[in-house]
């Protein structure tokens, strides 16, 4: 009940006052018009930034962080270098916004002297991903790490014991045990990923890419473009966008975890 | 002003560092008989004596979006507490003008709501209902066309755009067309994004009258920024003092009084305004209509709008803005010569744009913007 309630004000009402207010007009008043405006060119070629973000930094950020996971878990369980990652993959998982963005700016910015002047990493989106990936990985360190650890190491021996070999472990055993948590981590990092906003603003902010920046747009344009409706409608759109994300996830879950029930 | 979302948490201590600081000074409505949240001149009140006794009493001033680096307003809000023994409480120096109306809006009824705003004329214009009417006593010294008939709003300074570049990396700029060259590689930013951002809005407007474009429509600017973007020498980077230092923008477009070797903190910055496009902008002032501290608000315009060599309009021009009074200025003698000698030489017609204009071009922008440059 407590949980209900919480989800409640926290959870469902701000849903459901974004969504009304997706179908207001700023003046009060019902219409369809700020819906029907996320159907131009621009507003698509938004959602379709964010999600490419999404995808390219997730799926980066899922392997890598799952294959350090591993090499963590694989070590000594209370040894000092399993510490120092797993504090600095806590701290690093929330190292975003303008202090990421300027760590990278001196630290590989032109005047470094580290790197050359390139500036492919402005591009969007394979640049801003590559950034979004400094804060993904550790995130998937800290919430695979436990999945991993759940894995027993008897297993891998039963397997070695019947004649399998590493391929067929991973395989048979260790990828289909560990696919449900692989899946759920890399949705979570999806979604950390779209819901963005700081990182990308420091980073580059001449031109919108990402939805939360045109919301961004919508709600403090001092040449005359605010509005909030429109905002809100922009937001209904990565609702919808996350619902059909967790959709999609819940049926690979259950096709992933088959071997549960 | 200028806009920046990445400043929320200075906002939110400054608010709240408010809340803890003058949680006593919330009527102010009343002091000595006058009523000052309805008076529209000091004169109206009863002389300047009295007004400077109530906002004393006051003693705090909230203002809102005023970069310290911005048109030398560090300088003006350290002068003005000193003068006036009045605590001015910034809050969030780098909101944008819709912030400051958003801010308003939620905190009126507060001791913690803006007083006073500094807005563009977009805001400005469409937001009359929630200002005060004032006239300072400087106000016939204020162009007709650069004040609203009541004083609900009153341009305050500003400046032209132009192009600020790093001279001892760059040859001396004489026209933009330049900028399409190889060696301006990933070199070129605006202030912002011009579908947010005023002076970036302006930016590409002045691109577009130097493409030969008329203010009617921002296309050829757009235009300019699209080539710009092809031949690799735009940054997607936002233009500010620190980016400019770490040498990620090297040439920036923006207003001329943001665009000093000062304010960037460069000593080889140079400052270009192009000949056949002369654009200028003009902010505005407005007090709010449920101010907090009626008679500071009134006290910091009459401060602002003031002739005196140590008064707003001459600190203003210090920072590199041209006043609102400037000709008037010019013509009694007031103004500081040495500051207005340093300005960057403007050459030619300048343009200003009609409230039509500047929705035009925001309207053209927020559907081609990001397409032209993506």
């Amino acid at each position: 009940m407590p949980f209900l309630a919480y989800t409640g004000i926290f959870l469902l009402l701000p849903t459901g006052i974004v969504i009304w207010n997706a179908f207001r007009r700023p003046t009060g008043g019902f219409t369809f018009s700020n819906i029907s405006a996320l159907n131009t060119s621009t507003v698509r070629s938004l959602f379709v930034g964010s999600f490419e973000l999404c995808l390219i930094s997730s799926a980066a950020g899922a392997v890598l962080g799952a294959l350090l996971a591993y090499a963590v878990a694989s070590g000594n369980p209370d040894g000092m270098i399993r510490r120092i990652y797993i504090a600095g993959s806590g701290v690093l998982a929330q190292f975003g916004g303008v202090t990421l963005a300027f760590a990278f700016l001196a630290a590989i910015g032109p005047t470094s002297g580290v790197l050359f002047h390139a500036s492919w990493y402005y591009n969007f989106p394979w640049g801003i991903a590559l950034i979004y990936v400094y804060f993904q990985v550790p995130l998937m360190v800290v919430v695979f790490l436990p999945a991993i650890d759940a894995v027993k190491i008897q297993w891998r021996e039963a397997s070695e014991n019947l004649g399998g070999s590493t391929w067929h472990y991973w395989r048979y055993v260790g990828g289909p045990l560990l696919a449900p948590a692989f899946l759920g981590a890399a949705l979570l990092l999806f979604a950390n990923a779209l819901s963005a906003y700081a990182t990308i603003v420091a980073w580059e902010d001449q031109i919108a890419y990402v939805v939360p920046q045109q919301i961004g747009v919508s709600m403090i344009s001092e040449v005359g473009l605010v509005n909030f409706n429109q905002g809100d409608a922009l937001a209904t759109g990565m609702i919808v966008m996350v619902v059909i994300l967790m959709t999609g996830y819940f049926l690979l879950q259950r096709r992933a975890a088959r071997w549960q029930r | 002003m200028r806009t920046s979302h990445r400043y929320a948490l200075t906002g939110l201590a400054a608010l709240t560092l408010l809340a803890a600081g003058c949680g006593s000074s919330s009527s102010g409505s009343s002091s000595g008989g006058t009523n000052w949240s309805t008076v529209t001149s000091a004169a109206a009140g009863g002389g300047m004596s009295k007004l400077i006794a109530a906002a004393k009493k006051e003693g705090t001033l909230n203002v809102i979006a005023l970069p310290a680096d911005w048109a030398n307003y560090g300088t003006i809000i350290k002068d003005f507490s000193a003068e006036y023994g009045i605590k001015v409480n910034s809050i969030a120096p780098d909101d944008s003008s819709a912030q400051e109306v958003t801010q308003i809006q939620q905190k009126n009824g507060t001791s913690l709501a803006a007083d006073v705003l500094d807005v563009g004329m977009s805001v400005a214009t469409a937001s009359t209902s929630l200002f005060a009417p004032y006239q300072v006593a400087t106000w016939s010294s204020i162009p007709a066309s650069q004040k609203s008939p009541n004083g609900q709003w009153v341009q305050d300074y500003g400046g032209y755009m132009s192009v600020g570049y790093n001279s001892s990396k760059f040859p001396s700029i004489t026209s933009l067309s330049q900028l399409l060259g190889k060696q301006f590689k990933s070199a070129v930013a605006l202030n912002g994004n011009p579908t947010e951002a005023n002076a970036a809005l302006n930016g590409v407007m002045m691109a577009n009258l130097a493409e030969g474009g008329t203010a009617d429509s921002i296309a050829d600017g757009v235009n300019f920024f699209h080539k710009l973007k092809a031949a690799g020498n735009f940054t997607p980077v936002q233009a500010t003092p620190a980016t400019i230092k770490a040498g990620t923008t090297p040439v920036v477009f923006n207003w001329d009084y943001l665009n000093t070797a000062a304010v960037v903190g460069q000593t080889n910055w140079k400052v270009f305004i192009p000949a056949n496009a002369t654009l200028g902008g003009f902010y505005a002032q407005a007090i709010n209509k449920s101010a907090p501290h009626p008679a500071a608000a009134r006290l910091w315009q009459e401060f602002l709008y003031s002739q005196a060599a140590t008064g707003g309009q001459n600190l203003w021009l210090e920072g590199g803005a041209r006043p609102v009074e400037q000709a008037a200025m010019t013509s009694n003698g007031t103004l500081n010569k040495t500051a207005a000698a340093a300005l960057p030489p403007v050459t030619g017609t300048p343009v200003f744009l009609t409230q039509t204009q500047a929705t035009n071009a925001a309207t053209y922008l927020a559907a081609n913007w990001a397409k032209a440059i993506s």
